[in-house]
């Protein structure tokens, strides 16, 4: 009898359905229901693209959540924020400065200052935890770049109410220009390290990756304060279409997963030199963090690369025009199919490949910036 | 002989695995990337001249040899393309059979000893029975995601159990590889390379002259049935095509299409702030076989296929705006405006007795949107902080976006060839609440325009200062004028008669000093006649006399003209506006100013046509790709061996897996407890 209890054990590998909980069916429901009650509201402002996109979405964001549990929990705190946010407005732009919780929480401009903050506050105690050897200082950033992620996904959301109360016509999901995306790129850049974070429990590391999240924090504030980034402008034609609400994200997230890698590479290569070796991770948990997160970098600009060539197909004319942002996304894309193959031959891993993923983040930051800034072509997205 | 044949088939085969070889894999993508590189640096397919402008005579011809002006087009680059078909579908080949081979083998023949030099490893003792074992541990591997294979007793009674699990990221390999290659393929189809093949065959030949469409020869020009091609093509508003034009290095070839589009109607729409919110064609294509037709609006983002030709809305501009227009000839005595008519893109000669001007139409604009905001109000810091926190409403209260309606722009062109560049807005615009005509000149296209402003008079018209003008400037009215100034300046007062007769000279010379260059030449009079402590004050005192004089002028005209003559702060800030305005247009330079009454729109749309029949096979290849890709990252092959030696009552486990991860040592680290406590017994 107990013979065949043990092996009952081991024998079962319960399936997914049946591992989910309560919580799991609870949080799936009020997805759906989310998402048919924004499609009864809107669905007749929307093509059919739009509505596929729309239960995908959530179909996508459940599935997230079944598989990395504390997504749940983010998700509902953004969309309790975010509609509480909205149900301040009463219709009026002018109540983000008037009204109470707008002006100081939850209006967009307001939100994103919070996250902005909270990120370059999270970066400075992640720091004082690896040096301090504190574990409890590091909890502390961790939660403190979780809040920063609501903030910046609230400031989105409430962004993009935003834009439709200026003019119905100028409303727009706010992924459409350098300033939003570069919210973007920080939010989707720690909610992937705080996936590995908990994965691997090891919380050493946001020293080092909330460092580019910071920079591109600097950069988002400079961007606001010299040169008023952050007025809602309405989408040029060019813009105005479904394709950039999947194109955009995909591309993020592979940015996003790209700098990550980066960061584990200085990581690496610090450790390799024995500065800090004690304080951080192991080298080969570190490559393989750093192998993850270039997977998925590479598996999400694969498709993002994909669906920038179909909308170019149907925006421009042609599937491929060697444009610079094109062709640079390519380069990147190139270098790290390199970085893969490299990965695989024998005897060239440790710092060589280390070495490639910080220069890869250079390489990636001119693909998403310097071409905006240097070099001139069809996409209209972003002028500096 | 076999010595030879050996020599050449190591060769084709050190060659072979070469080209197959990760190493050379790298070189090539990392190569590829840097090549493509250059493109983006130096802007691609400019107009030739703009290339020998920039780098010279010497470094053009040297860049053209290495097609730096099309890298992506370049033999060189084509070649490398080549070379990573080539490299993939060899390392395909080479890999596949194995890669299959691998993917059904559950690796059964495995000896105890290559096991034991696996380097996850474990041995247990048991106590169970053979056939125990065999349930036991094919349930598990079974729960566990594996699919096993029992092997029979050896000699020793030794049983293997073979198990393996992720075969599919095998699959996922093929898939990637192949994709990669698929999508080389279809993007090949779709460039231009059956185009270079005819050039160098010498069957095509690019037209660079500039001629009409119809003249251009056979040999520039592509049949309805070419396979692949993009061009453009722009239309004026209700007149048609039928042939693209697709760029090629200095010229252009002709694309025949096998229909006729039509252009109706070419629409923009703007957003409040004046950015554009949509560019619309209304189209009709007729083709040339069936006489088929097909209406359609076309935009951006939404495009029209027709049988396999995708018609795309690209860019756009003037088709042709015919504009109506009053013309006062500027140095003339004659106050009268003609009328003049002319065509946006084309020219019209203008000729006022000695000299001959042509007119070129550039440009015209319906709408103007302008800010008319000054600068931000707060200085109070907290003030200028607290609009950061705002999206819109702050920001955009602070700006005060109008529309001042249209504008043309043309150039006016001397017999000599200098042209000077002209901006005029067709209505008048509130600057300080009184209301101008705006005209702006500059001399270089990277030059900002300089405004003149006209004042309009007292009827809101423009002719109470083109007759203050012919006044001022007719030098025959000039001792008329300065008589009734004189007369007015000392009324009442019984003065010297030869007082009155010198004022009268000296404002005569004024009137002309001014009529010959304006302030400009009153100051240069002032500097030769005046010693050099009595200018300022010598400045001031004819300043207020012109004025005076100017005013009188004006009662003149106006009287002559029979409008009112009435005194007022009014007038008088009109004659000064106006003496500033004249003295203006001696550097505004035009003989003539145009003054827009009426225009006829007529847009034209740019659109781009192509048929590409490689994307699907590209489409097709992404979606291998991304599955491919997936497989790879996400389905991890790994096998397990336990070998069950009955006689010494032990299991040794064996784990493998072609990819080294933590999660592998983790999942062996499971297994490996797992077992033990079940095979333990
Ligand atoms: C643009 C071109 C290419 C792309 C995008 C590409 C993509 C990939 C990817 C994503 C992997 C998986 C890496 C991993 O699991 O870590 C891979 C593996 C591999 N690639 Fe490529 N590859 C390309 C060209 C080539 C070429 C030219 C060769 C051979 C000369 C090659 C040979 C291989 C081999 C042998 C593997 C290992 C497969 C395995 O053991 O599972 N690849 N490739």
């Amino acid at each position: 009898m107990e013979l065949t209890d043990n092996t009952q054990n081991y024998n079962a590998r319960p399936s997914f359905i049946k591992s989910l909980g309560w919580f799991d069916w609870l949080y799936a429901l009020l997805l759906a229901g989310g998402s048919i009650y924004a499609f009864q509201l809107y669905g007749n402002y929307m093509d059919a693209y739009e509505k596929g996109i729309l239960f995908l979405a959530a179909a996508g964001l459940m599935w997230q959540g079944w598989f990395w549990k504390p997504f749940r929990v983010l998700l509902l705190a953004v969309a309790g924020l975010s509609l509480f946010g909205i149900s301040q407005y009463h219709g009026q732009l002018i109540r983000a400065e008037q009204a109470f919780f707008l002006k100081f929480f939850f209006g967009s401009q307001t939100a994103i200052m919070w996250m902005s903050a909270l990120f370059v506050i999270a970066t400075a105690s992640y720091w004082l935890a690896l040096l301090t050897r504190s574990d409890f200082t590091a909890r502390v950033s961790s939660a403190i770049t979780w809040s920063a992620v609501v903030m910046g996904f609230v400031g989105l959301m409430t962004r993009w109410y935003e834009s439709y109360l200026i003019s119905p016509d100028v409303g727009h999901i706010p992924i459409s220009n350098l300033y939003e995306v570069f919210i973007l790129f920080s939010i989707l850049t720690a909610l992937m390290y705080l996936y590995y974070e908990l994965r691997y429990q090891n919380r050493q590391l946001g020293a080092f990756v909330l460092l580019v999240i910071s920079a591109a924090v600097g950069f988002l504030l400079w961007y606001t304060f010299d040169r008023q980034a952050h007025e809602i402008q309405p989408l040029v034609p060019a813009l105005q279409s479904y394709w950039m609400k999947i194109h955009v994200p995909a591309n993020f997230i592979g940015y996003g997963a790209f700098a990550l890698a980066a960061m584990v590479g200085v990581a690496y290569l610090l450790t390799a030199k024995g500065i800090l070796t004690s304080r951080l991770p192991a080298q080969d948990l570190l490559d393989d963090l750093m192998y993850k997160s270039i997977a998925i970098g590479f598996a999400f600009f694969t498709i993002a690369t994909i669906l920038g060539a179909m909308w170019a197909a149907e925006a421009w004319g042609g599937y491929w025009s060697w444009d610079p942002k094109e062709t640079w996304a390519l380069i990147v894309w190139l270098n790290y199919a390199a970085w893969l193959h490299l990965r695989l031959v024998k005897g060239l891993r440790g710092p060589l490949l280390a070495w490639w993923a910080v220069i890869g983040l250079f390489v990636t930051a001119f693909a998403f910036l310097g071409v905006n800034m240097f070099l001139s072509g069809l996409h209209s997205y972003g002028t500096l | 002989m076999t010595h030879s044949n050996s020599f050449h088939r190591t060769l084709v085969q050190n060659l072979y695995e070469l080209l197959s070889s990760m190493r050379f894999a790298i070189s090539l993508l990392t190569v590829l990337a840097i090549a493509s590189i250059i493109g983006t640096v130096l802007k691609q397919n400019e107009p030739y001249p703009n290339y020998i402008m920039q780098f010279g005579q010497f470094w053009f011809q040297n860049f053209e040899m290495l097609g730096l002006y099309d890298v992506y087009h370049s033999s060189w680059f084509l070649t490398i393309l080549a070379f990573l078909i080539l490299s993939t579908s060899l390392c395909i080949y080479r890999n596949t059979p194995l890669m299959l081979r691998e993917m059904r083998s559950f690796r059964e023949h495995a000896t105890e000893t290559s096991l034991r030099a696996f380097s996850h490893q474990a041995e247990y003792a048991t106590a169970l029975s053979l056939d125990a074992l065999r349930q036991r541990l094919g349930g598990y591997l079974q729960g566990q995601g594996f699919r096993a294979k029992f092997g029979t007793p050896n000699e020793a009674g030794d049983v293997l159990i073979a198990a393996k699990a992720g075969s599919y990221h095998r699959i996922g390999y093929i898939l990637t590889h192949t994709a990669i290659v698929a999508i080389c393929l279809g993007g090949l189809i779709d460039g231009n390379i059956p185009l270079k093949a005819q050039q160098l065959l010498g069957w095509k030949k690019i037209e660079t002259r500039d001629i009409p469409q119809s003249e251009v020869s056979a040999t520039s020009r592509l049949s309805p049935s070419n396979l692949s091609f993009r061009g453009g093509v722009t239309i004026p508003e209700g007149a048609g095509a039928d042939v693209i034009f697709i760029n090629i290095a200095d010229g252009y070839l002709v694309q025949d299409l096998p229909f006729d589009i039509l252009l109706k109607k070419f629409r923009v729409e703007h957003y409040p702030t004046g950015q554009p919110k949509s560019f619309e064609s209304d189209i009709t294509l007729i083709d040339k076989t069936t006489k088929e037709s097909v209406s359609r609006t076309i935009s951006v983002n939404h495009p029209l296929i027709y049988n396999g030709i995708a018609i795309y809305q690209a860019s756009f501009g003037d088709g042709g705006t015919r504009l109506n227009m009053k013309a006062w000839n500027l140095f003339s005595t004659n106050n009268n405006s003609f009328d003049m008519k002319g065509v946006v893109k084309q020219s019209t000669q203008l000729s006022n007795g000695d000299a001959t001007y042509s007119v070129e139409f550039t440009e015209f604009r319906k709408f103007n949107i302008e800010n008319f905001a000054g600068e931000d109000g707060g200085t109070d810091a907290w003030g200028n902080l607290n609009k950061f926190f705002q999206t819109g409403s702050t920001k955009r209260a602070q700006k005060d976006m109008r529309n001042v309606g249209p504008s043309f722009q043309y150039k006016i062109r001397d017999a000599q060839g200098q042209a000077r560049e002209y901006f005029n807005y067709m209505l008048p615009i509130q600057l300080e609440d009184k209301w101008y005509l705006l005209s702006g000149m500059r001399l270089a296209p990277n030059e900002p325009f300089r405004y003149i402003r006209v004042p309009l008079d007292s009827e809101s018209n423009i002719d109470g200062f083109m007759r203050l003008r012919a006044m001022l400037m007719d030098k025959q009215a000039h001792p008329e004028i300065a008589r009734r100034f004189a007369e007015f300046a000392l009324q009442g007062e019984n003065i010297d008669p030869k007082l009155q007769a010198k004022l009268v000279d000296s404002t005569t010379r004024l009137l002309e000093v001014f009529a010959s260059g304006g302030f400009e030449s009153m100051a240069k009079f002032i500097e030769q006649s005046v010693p050099a402590a009595e200018q300022d004050k010598a400045a001031q005192t004819y300043l207020k006399i012109l004025e005076s004089a100017a005013v009188s002028a004006w009662r003149t005209a106006q009287t002559r003209a029979g409008q009112p003559v009435t005194m007022d702060d009014e007038t008088l800030r009109f004659v000064r506006d106006s003496l500033n305005t004249v003295s203006d247009l001696f550097a505004y330079g035009a003989p003539v100013y145009l003054q827009l009454s009426e225009f006829e729109e007529v847009m034209a749309s740019g659109l781009q046509l192509t048929r590409s029949p490689g994307k699907n096979i590209v489409y097709g290849g992404s979606v291998l790709l991304v599955l491919g890709v997936f497989f790879m990252f996400y389905v991890r092959e790994r096998r397990i061996w336990l070998l069950v030696q009955p006689q010494a009552g032990t299991v040794l486990l064996a784990m493998s897996s072609n990819r080294k991860t933590m999660d592998f040592e983790q999942e062996f680290g499971r297994h490996k407890a797992q077992l033990a406590n079940l095979i333990k017994g």
